[in-house]
């Protein structure tokens, strides 16, 4: 039985065919973690919204999903990698020269514009800081158009703190509150220790006209998100960006499902009401 | 919208028409797929000709429990539906997704040509036409497209018959899925087996349809053909093994993730995953990836998963669903609930696989009615 | 309005405090000031006092054998310093360090559990403005003990 409907479509690019990408730089950020800029071997880098997020292939290895953490204007994706399985362990390991797969970007991004005229929040834990990078450096591309803006950060230890370099033009910029927190470190520390959920009552933000960026472990943004809505922010102006398996990127392999929602489609950037009533149900 | 079924173009078929009907596909250049009795069950299988089919054969089917019985008839198609499902020719369940190639000028990525197998399935139940619909739904009517499904599924020609035989398990009337084809068929049998006669009747779903039934030897249906058919479809649909009631069922599954009965169901579930194989709707993947020892070519190759694997929702860490108890939740609240979120639909069709190859004989029918029974009363919003 | 008594009022942890209460602990009231460096206070002393930070930073510190002390939290500008000097036996349980220069409202503890006591209105004022600070920093202890971003 032929369709009902054709489907034009069907001709487009085959969304699990990777494209071939050159490693251009590899950045030390961390001691598990680095950051890999990647060049397409042919034609251009695709456009992409921040928050969103590539599928890296290393050659005989595997696949794993990771967020675009920055682009060059020379047309590459830079992405941050932290070693912690056997995909992530050899694309962290990548050197200069090396071709991997890219595939992407797939899913939703932060909704930086609908933010317009609000005061914005970006609470970013750990890793967490990695896709809010490019909505961070979109935010201050367009300043004017944004009310205060306080940048939250949050990490193990002072040396786990990722793009300190980024950080330190945020933190001199007035325009800009940066907060940046630490749960444990040495007395040689002069910088705050807490979990970054304590920041939230010491920005300053209008809690009635304030839109909420959050990346971070998802207990971090549990705990977060229970800051915000304690400080009054409305759960759907509070934005996540949830974590699951993923094998597809579109929806079709059924692993990155959290409740209704496809992580890989309808994420990885969610709106906080949309997944309240999941986010406290043990192994969703 | 289809037209009423007594709007369609009917006819009738004998043994010799259907045998024919068989030939006319393969003579096509399609490939026949049907019914056919193997390793004590029906499975379906390439068909050469009428005698592939499992004559004078029908199931006892129950929770947990399959048997191939001898009719006390020649009947083709008095079963149900056996343990494979339409998917795994439409959505193979190994399938080559692409291969790369590694030299010293660069990377190469190549999808594998696309297969020039035409499909015919002969056969088709109404539960299991809803089934492919559903799983066009999620291969073909997303922001992506499934090009290797999408080509099989276009290419395809589909033989429904309307089910002269309810299964121990079958719960299609609740489902509002069956036992009679509706629409997505090119053409639709129903086997009318009495005393004097062993005729098909045959309702034309499409164009394509329309011009195989010329090349058939085929006479007029008349009235008493039609009154026979319809006969035969209400008398299965009488004869449902199971029932399932779905009013507020999607609710019910989303507001009781914390129900004791999950934990009961844990304590019989084996986590083997025979459910999500057998069910026709289940689409579930993961990938592998191999590479040769020269580190000069590798493949990914997708392969059929299933939610109830540990390994399903590994993250970084551990599992998101360690326990049976959420993996089995995860299954039947997403196959009942969570689905029609995504596609508009339930994900079960009530074809009672999933209960008969369950090895321990858990019954999603009674899940759900336990659930029903047992749930706090729901605040009102 | 006397300079303590105004100065505590308008303490994030006095908000909205009524004016009466506000005379009876201006009377326990004193200014401190800690340069960067300087202890509160130090484990094993006396909690004999209980402190407003009205600017800079203070680090809660835990000594370690063999290893540079261990910042537990830091508090800063509007937060509390200090919970032992509400329970015996009045004995501090961490070192508190100004990270910075610190500028804080000492709160004389015996004057103060003295008042709560005479006057339980005021007692239960202090209680409902103090147990959630204290609960918030469990919430947060137990967070940080969770050690979400994983292994380093």
């Amino acid at each position: 039985m032929s369709m009902a409907t054709t489907d034009p479509r069907a001709a487009g690019p085959a969304p699990f065919v990777p494209q071939a990408y050159r490693v251009e730089e590899v950045t030390r950020e961390l001691a598990d973690t680095v950051s890999l800029r990647l060049a397409p071997l042919d034609g251009a880098r695709p456009d992409f919204r921040p928050g969103q997020f590539n599928m890296l292939w290393a050659f005989g290895v595997g696949e794993a999903a990771i967020s675009i953490s920055d682009v060059e204007t020379d047309g590459s994706f830079v992405h941050t990698v932290r070693a912690v399985g056997a995909v992530s362990g050899a694309l962290a390991g990548l050197e200069v020269g090396t071709r991997v797969g890219l595939r992407g970007p797939f899913g939703t991004g932060w909704r930086v514009a609908e933010a317009r005229g609000a005061d914005v929040v970006v609470v970013a834990g750990g890793l967490g800081l990695a896709p809010l990078r490019p909505a961070i450096q979109a935010l201050l591309a367009d300043r004017a158009r944004y009310g205060r803006v306080a940048i939250l950060v949050g990490a193990r230890s002072p040396e786990t703190l990722l793009y300190p370099e980024a950080l330190a033009p945020w933190q001199r910029r007035p325009d800009v509150e940066v907060l940046v927190t630490v749960d444990h470190a040495g007395a040689d520390w002069a910088g705050r220790v807490g979990v970054v959920p304590g920041l939230v009552p010491r920005a300053a933000f209008d809690a009635d006209d304030c839109v909420a960026l959050v990346c971070g472990p998802e207990v971090m943004m549990r705990f977060t998100v229970a800051a915000l809505r304690h400080a009054g922010v409305a759960a759907e102006r509070i934005h996540v960006s949830m974590e699951r398996n993923m094998k597809c990127a579109v929806g079709w392999c059924g692993h990155c499902q959290f409740g209704p929602a496809f992580v890989c489609k309808d994420g990885p950037v969610m709106r906080y009401d949309a997944i309240a009533d999941l986010f406290s149900i043990p192994e969703v | 919208m289809e037209p009423e079924p007594r709007a369609r173009t009917t006819a009738l078929i004998d043994r010799r028409g259907l045998q024919a009907l068989i030939e006319a596909l393969a003579d096509e250049g399609y490939r026949v797929v049907g019914p056919t009795r193997r390793d004590d069950a029906i499975v379906y299988d390439d068909l050469a000709d009428l005698d592939d089919l499992p004559a004078g054969w029908t199931e006892h089917q129950e929770a947990g429990r399959y048997r191939l019985v001898a009719r006390d008839d020649q009947a083709l198609f008095g079963y149900a539906v056996g343990p494979h499902a339409w998917k795994r020719f439409l959505h193979p369940p190994v399938e080559t997704l692409w291969t790369a190639q590694r030299d010293e000028h660069g990377l190469t990525f190549r999808s594998p040509e696309p297969a020039e197998e035409r499909f015919a399935f002969l056969g088709v139940r109404a539960c299991e036409l809803q089934a492919i619909a559903i799983q066009d739904r999620v291969f073909l009517e997303g922001p992506h497209v499934d090009a290797g499904y999408g080509a099989r599924r276009r290419e395809a020609f589909i033989v429904a018959v309307n089910c002269g035989e309810a299964g121990g398990t079958c719960f299609c009337v609740s489902m509002q899925t069956g036992p009679r084809a509706e629409s997505g068929f090119d053409l639709a049998l129903t086997e009318l087996l009495e005393a004097d006669r062993h005729d098909f009747l045959v309702e034309v779903g499409s164009p394509a349809g329309a011009a195989l039934l010329e090349r058939l030897p085929h006479r007029k249906a008349g009235g008493a053909d039609h009154r026979a058919a319809d006969a035969v479809v209400a008398r299965t649909a009488s004869r449902m093994g199971r029932e399932l009631e779905t009013q507020g069922l999607k609710a019910l599954l989303q507001d009781n993730p914390e129900h004791p009965r999950w934990d009961d169901v844990a304590e019989r579930c084996l986590t083997c995953g025979n459910c999500t194989m057998v069910c026709p709707t289940c689409f579930c993947t993961t990938v592998e990836d191999h590479s040769d020892l020269a580190g000069t070519r590798a493949e990914r190759v997708r392969l059929w998963d299933s939610c109830f694997t540990l390994d399903f929702s590994y993250l970084h860490g551990g599992s998101v669903r360690q326990s049976p108890r959420s993996r089995y939740r995860q299954w039947m609240t997403h196959k009942l609930a969570s689905w029609i979120d995504q596609f508009g639909t339930s994900g079960c069709v009530g074809c009672g696989r999933c209960i008969t190859w369950c090895p321990t004989g858990i019954d999603i029918t009674e899940e759900a009615a336990v659930i029903r029974a047992t749930a706090p009363q729901r605040r009102d919003p | 309005m006397a300079y303590l008594e105004r100065i505590l009022g308008e303490h994030p942890f006095f908000a909205g405090l009524d004016d009466e209460h506000g005379r009876l602990l201006a009377g326990c009231a004193r200014n401190r000031r800690f340069a960067a460096g300087e202890y509160l206070f130090r484990e094993g002393e006396a909690a004999d006092e209980f402190y407003l930070i009205r600017h800079g930073q203070v680090a809660l510190e835990t000594l370690v054998p063999g290893r540079a002390p261990l910042v537990i939290a830091t508090l800063g500008e509007g937060e509390i310093v200090g919970a032992s000097w509400l329970l015996p036996p009045y004995r501090w349980m961490f070192d508190a360090r100004a990270v910075t220069l610190t500028r804080a409202i000492g709160l004389d503890a015996a004057c103060l559990r003295g008042k709560c006591e005479v006057d339980h209105h005021l007692g239960y004022d202090m209680m409902k403005r103090f147990l959630p600070v204290v609960v918030k920093r469990l919430h947060d202890t137990r967070l940080q003990v969770l050690d979400v971003y994983g292994d380093d």
